[in-house]
């Protein structure tokens, strides 16, 4: 039996599921007829998974090999990021944006999701409004008003010299300020909404439960609260984390050189250089690690919780 | 005591919550503005307002012949990513095929690996066959790109419909493809056109594939304004900004109004 409170956290979570991630698993229906025999329908998924192979799954097949053919069969471009200082360096400026930018969204995320869940309707309105435009709104359209919001003379700086913050304009843009800056905001929503549709399924009645019997609203938040949104809270947070791994728009913008990504590092090695060895290990690499960590997260949460 | 503490947090919220809002709007609020401006170049706030760089946006072959790029890749590449998401939502729910899930999960694929090695991988693919440069190339790319949004929204639509409205109508002596067009499609007909809305925006926004795929001759609106940003920076760009911005809100509105006709309040 579905309570009212259920469905409507399963019909939000799944009409969000859209930009943030995971296929849900269909139900199990229990089905009456001819359970052994295959459905005609399988021939609806015929052109889907056609084009999904032919032009998805082949193309990025053939690049990944191509780390291990080119320019010659063996481990070589392995080999040459391990021992190439630069290469080295992006690949640790990747992971430590991903894993500063991770905590920043959760904290900001976490009021924001509680909000949007237990505020007044007309506050849960507004905030899903907000936090959906942006969502909505090309990405490079968001970039560029960062670009104009933090440059040396924006509105942002002369805000803060305003405010007699700083004395001098500070520098925001193109170093690590910028791209977090942009970074974040492009990624909140990715945290809020996981966030969001854990805790439209925790029962009310748990908290009330645990103030009565004496927790005090830290304690029955730490205890209580905290772990029932544990699940959504890790889904938002592996996602913000893989998402920035393969960032490349927000760091060629916002960035400066110091801050170059993978991203950015394998558009250069083709682009650039041809050297499709070297971008077919970077892909690898970045697939890799995203793929341990979506892994990982289902093993401890279990997608599919999350996703209804 | 115990409601000092939630007094506390319902403060330390809505400080989050406003600071929030303001960081996710403000910088549209701003391009906004900007593309208004009187001055030549980006400069906030706007010492007056003019609508010179609409007017720019418009007489300048560069934008006008994007903005028709985008259209020619838009139209037919929403198309038929909603065609054939639909079509594989309604066999991965609703069909009993072995291997749903993985399916499901495997058609997911393309928003989950980053842009970039889609992108890098039909690059590379596109060379050998010519595709490189061409509307069928950007096409092909943006359907990959676009499928899986309409494949989540038609699902979970499917998921939340009653199956036994299907099986009634089977009952009542229906043949499977009338049940299908009776019953089936004008219950999930919102959902597919809240997917085909988003896959229009998303082909739109699309900016990676594209900028791998394209060519100075055939060149969407992302790919040029991507090239703009780099280079020297005028107001225009605010004004083509604007008008994304104005899309991506008539498309939330709308996708919003047809959640509200399928019974699925956004709250």
């Amino acid at each position: 039996m579905e309570t009212d409170l259920t469905r409507k956290a399963s019909n939000v979570a799944s009409a969000h599921a859209i930009r943030t991630d995971e296929a849900d698993a269909p139900p199990a229906l229990p089905r009456r007829s001819s359970a052994g025999r295959m459905d005609v329908r399988i021939l609806l998924l015929v052109p889907a998974l056609l084009l999904l192979v032919v032009a998805f799954i082949g193309p990025v097949g053939m690049l990944l090999s191509r780390a291990f053919t080119h320019p010659q069969i063996g481990m070589q471009n392995f080999v040459d990021l391990w021992e190439r200082r630069g290469y080295l360096q992006v690949l640790w400026n990747t992971i430590t944006i991903a894993a500063i930018a991770t905590p920043i969204c959760v904290l900001i995320g976490f009021p924001v999701a509680h909000a949007m869940t237990h505020g007044s309707a007309r506050l849960r309105r507004w905030l899903i409004f907000i936090v959906l435009v942006p969502f909505w709104t090309s990405l490079l359209v968001r970039t560029f008003a960062n670009v104009i919001l933090l440059q040396r003379n924006g509105p942002l700086n002369a805000m803060l010299v305003g405010l007699g913050l700083t004395a001098e304009p500070l520098p925001l843009l193109y170093n690590i300020t910028g791209l977090l800056f942009g970074a974040v905001q492009v990624l909140l929503p990715f945290v809020i909404f996981p966030l969001h549709a854990a805790m439209l399924r925790v029962d009310p009645t748990y908290m009330q439960a645990a103030l009565t019997l004496g927790a005090g609203p830290a304690r029955a938040f730490l205890r209580v609260y905290l772990p029932l949104t544990m699940p959504g809270l890790l889904t938002g947070a592996t996602l913000v984390f893989i998402s920035t791994l393969g960032y490349y728009v927000t760091p060629a913008m916002l960035g400066g050189p110091r801050q170059t990504m993978i991203a950015q590092l394998i558009q250069d090695q083709i682009a650039q250089f041809g050297n499709w060895g070297i971008a077919g290990a970077l892909s690898l690499l970045l697939l890799l690690v995203s793929g341990v960590m979506l892994l990982l997260l289902q093993l401890t949460v279990g997608l599919k919780t999350v996703a209804r | 005591m115990k409601g000092d503490g939630l007094d506390r947090w319902r403060i330390f919220r809505g400080t989050v919550c406003i600071l929030a809002a303001l960081y996710l709007i403000a910088p549209l609020v701003i391009v906004v503005i900007i593309s208004f401006s009187a001055a030549s170049f980006l400069q906030f706030p706007p010492p007056g307002l003019s609508l010179r760089w609409y007017q720019n946006l418009f007489n300048s072959p560069a934008w006008t012949d994007s903005l028709g790029v985008s259209i020619k890749i838009l139209i037919p590449s929403a198309s038929i990513a909603t065609l054939l998401g639909t079509a594989a939502a309604v066999a991965i729910v609703r069909g009993r095929i072995a291997g749903a899930s993985i399916i499901g999960a495997a058609l997911m694929l393309p928003i989950l690996v980053p842009g970039i090695i889609t992108a890098a991988a039909l690059f590379g693919v596109y060379r050998g066959l010519g595709l490189n440069g061409t509307l069928t190339g950007l096409i092909i790319g943006h359907v990959v790109i676009t499928m899986p949004y309409v494949v989540a929204t038609v699902s979970s639509a499917l998921k939340t419909m009653d199956p036994r409205l299907e099986d009634a109508a089977a009952t009542l002596g229906a043949p499977p493809f009338a049940a299908f067009r009776r019953v089936t499609l004008p219950l999930l007909a919102p959902a597919i056109l809240s997917g085909l809305l988003f896959a229009a925006v998303a082909s739109f926004d699309e900016l990676i594939v594209s900028l791998f795929v394209s060519s100075a001759r055939v060149r969407p609106v992302a790919v040029q304004m991507w090239s703009n940003i780099r280079g020297d920076m005028d107001p225009t760009i605010a004004a083509i900004a604007s008008l994304c911005f104005a899309f991506a809100l008539l498309a939330l509105l709308a996708e919003m109004i047809l959640r509200r006709r399928t019974g699925v309040e956004p709250t």
